[in-house]
């Protein structure tokens, strides 16, 4: 029953992102990596919301609040209801504007074309990518260990992320932006609805929320108050996580292919409220999870949603949660392998001009190539991934972080430089790679154990090695800034 | 109105960092004061980010341009 509820919402899936292309403009590059710059406000903020949320705002939420308690929400929710709308509405539109005017479809583009330098962008491919491997790992691999515990190991790991990476390829290079879009919409409503019906009926079998709580202020009362289970100083660090919205090349991808500026802003206003649609949920399940199945140690309490579904709810609606848990994790990985795939082949075999010129359908056909490649290598290497792999998204953040004053500093300082650029990539990658070698896998690592997480000193180095690095080179020329300030006098 | 309106959007980050209910057990709405507070809050965002595209929006409404370069995408 569980198994065919999950295939049967994959050819829905598979429908929909079929279907999505009889709304094409034309089969050329515009149409298949933007979607011909002509997505709408419900499927921007659908889109975006489902390509940012991953499977971590069902799962690893709820398992976060068992572990941790209401604090998670402060800590993971409330700090990207106000980033992420605040990154869309003054850097999103901006690339947007830019994006149309120049004809960028990845940022790699925007980087050589605003500071007129090859190195730069190439480095910060390079990045992009490497920050990029773990998080669709985590994607394909989550959906294999779900599909694994839904179906009570009826179901190898292995098929779960076959089944996901076959139809995400399927749509993906089939139909390109505009069937990713479409497909993010209907999963990302489809989750956000599946979500709530789980913690309504799981939470009327338990009596009510009120007689939850009021189990909880007795048996686990700690659970209720952030005290000392988040520190201060790491709630105020954590500001800067969701960050890395501004630098994911999957977002400036979506960004790219609105309609006009003013198709942000329903993403601007509803983003909150779709953070607080699926966060609440998530975290109440989590924290009432104690209640059923306290002593959950390690990897052990992300299954507390599922162990709450089976002891609370009809079979169905196990197979209903294991796709919303399909639909958060696919709204990811479809538009992250589309992003690899549109700068494999624009800001590489594109830019170095591999195999001669290329015509609108040669590239496409090779960013359909490069999505298939990059699904299946995902696909084989989830194949001898060990699960510690989980640890890593907050790292992959933490890059994706550190970039953006690379970002903010093409859009809003006409003094910064190529060298300024390049010296803030390098920043990035050696802080990086010394707090993560530093932390050595341990989750609650902070820098040098204050409770400041490295994230804010990647960031802090990275502003200052874009400033410092432009102020000791020759300043940018007029006609440059002309192009991008408009006339200056 | 403009600068009004990015004060309350500056306010809102000093808001979340609610230090003040940090060991605060008592409930609202029957749910713990610092979860509730939060649930507020994003309301709050959605609230403020309204204001905010009304009365100060980043772009010049002008400069929403036309193509520079010819249909298709750059290399």
């Amino acid at each position: 029953m569980t198994l065919a509820i999950v295939i049967a919402y994959l050819a829905a899936v598979l429908v929909v992102g079929l279907a999505s292309q009889r709304f094409a403009r034309g089969s050329g590059g515009e149409d298949f990596f933007v979607a011909s710059r002509s997505i709408g406000a419900f499927v921007l903020l659908m889109t975006l919301f489902g390509t940012h949320m991953t499977s971590f705002a069902l799962l690893g939420a709820s398992g976060e609040a068992y572990r941790v308690g209401v604090g998670v929400y402060s800590l993971m929710a409330s700090s990207s209801a106000i980033l992420a709308p605040l990154l869309f509405l003054f850097v999103g539109t901006r690339v947007w504007q830019l994006g149309r005017r120049f004809g960028y479809v990845t940022q790699v583009q925007y980087v050589r074309d605003r500071w007129g330098a090859d190195v730069p962008g190439l480095f910060l491919f390079v990045i992009l990518v490497l920050l990029m491997i773990p998080y669709l790992l985590i994607g394909v691999m989550g959906g294999g260990l779900t599909l694994t515990q839904i179906t009570d190991g009826a179901v190898p790991g292995w098929v779960g992320s076959l089944m996901i990476a076959t139809v995400v390829l399927s749509y993906v290079s089939f139909g390109g932006l505009r069937g990713t879009a479409w497909v993010n919409t209907f999963q990302t409503s489809l989750f956000m609805v599946l979500g709530g019906l789980t913690a309504v009926v799981i939470i009327r079998s338990l009596g009510g929320v009120g007689i939850a709580v009021e189990r909880l202020q007795t048996e686990a009362p700690e659970l209720l108050i952030r005290g000392d289970r988040v520190s201060e100083i790491r709630m105020l660090s954590y500001t800067l996580i969701p960050a890395s919205v501004g630098m994911f090349p999957h977002i400036f991808m979506h960004w790219l292919s609105a309609r006009s500026a003013q198709t942000f802003r329903a993403p601007v206003i509803f983003y909150p409220l779709c953070i607080a649609a699926v966060w609440i949920p998530s975290v109440l399940l989590g924290l009432f999870g104690n209640l059923d199945f306290p002593g959950l140690e390690g990897p052990a309490a992300n299954s507390v949603l599922v162990r709450m579904i089976a002891l609370h709810a009809p079979e169905a609606l196990a197979g209903l949660l294991g796709a919303g848990v399909f639909a958060a994790i696919m709204s990811s990985l479809d538009s992250q392998s589309l992003s690899l795939g549109t700068m494999f082949a624009h800001d590489v075999v594109g830019h170095y001009r591999l195999g001669g010129d290329l015509g609108e359908e040669r590239r496409v056909r090779i960013g359909r190539i490069f999505v298939v490649l990059i699904i299946g290598v995902t696909f084989a290497l989830s194949l001898v991934t060990s699960r510690s792999i989980f640890g890593l998204a907050v790292w992959s953040f933490t890059g994706y972080s550190a970039l953006l004053p690379v970002l903010l500093a093409g859009l809003f300082w006409k003094r910064s430089t190529a060298a300024g650029v390049l010296a803030a990539e390098v920043v990035v990658v050696v802080l990086w790679l010394y707090f993560f070698l530093d932390a050595g896998g341990r989750p609650d690592y902070s820098v040098g154990g204050t409770g400041v997480m490295p994230v804010v000193v990647l960031f802090a180095a990275s502003s200052l090695a874009v400033v410092l690095g432009s102020l000791m080179t020759r300043a940018p020329e007029t006609d440059r800034l002309e192009r991008f300030f408009g006339r200056q006098t | 109105m403009r600068w009004l309106v990015l004060l309350l959007l500056a306010a809102l980050f000093v808001l979340r960092y609610d230090f003040w209910w940090w060991a605060e057990p008592r409930l609202v709405f029957g749910l713990p004061i610092g979860l509730t507070y939060h649930i507020a809050f994003c309301f709050a965002v959605t609230g403020v980010m309204s204001l905010v595209v009304r009365f100060a929006w980043p772009l010049d409404d002008a400069a929403e341009t036309e193509p520079e370069k010819e249909d298709g995408v750059r290399s």
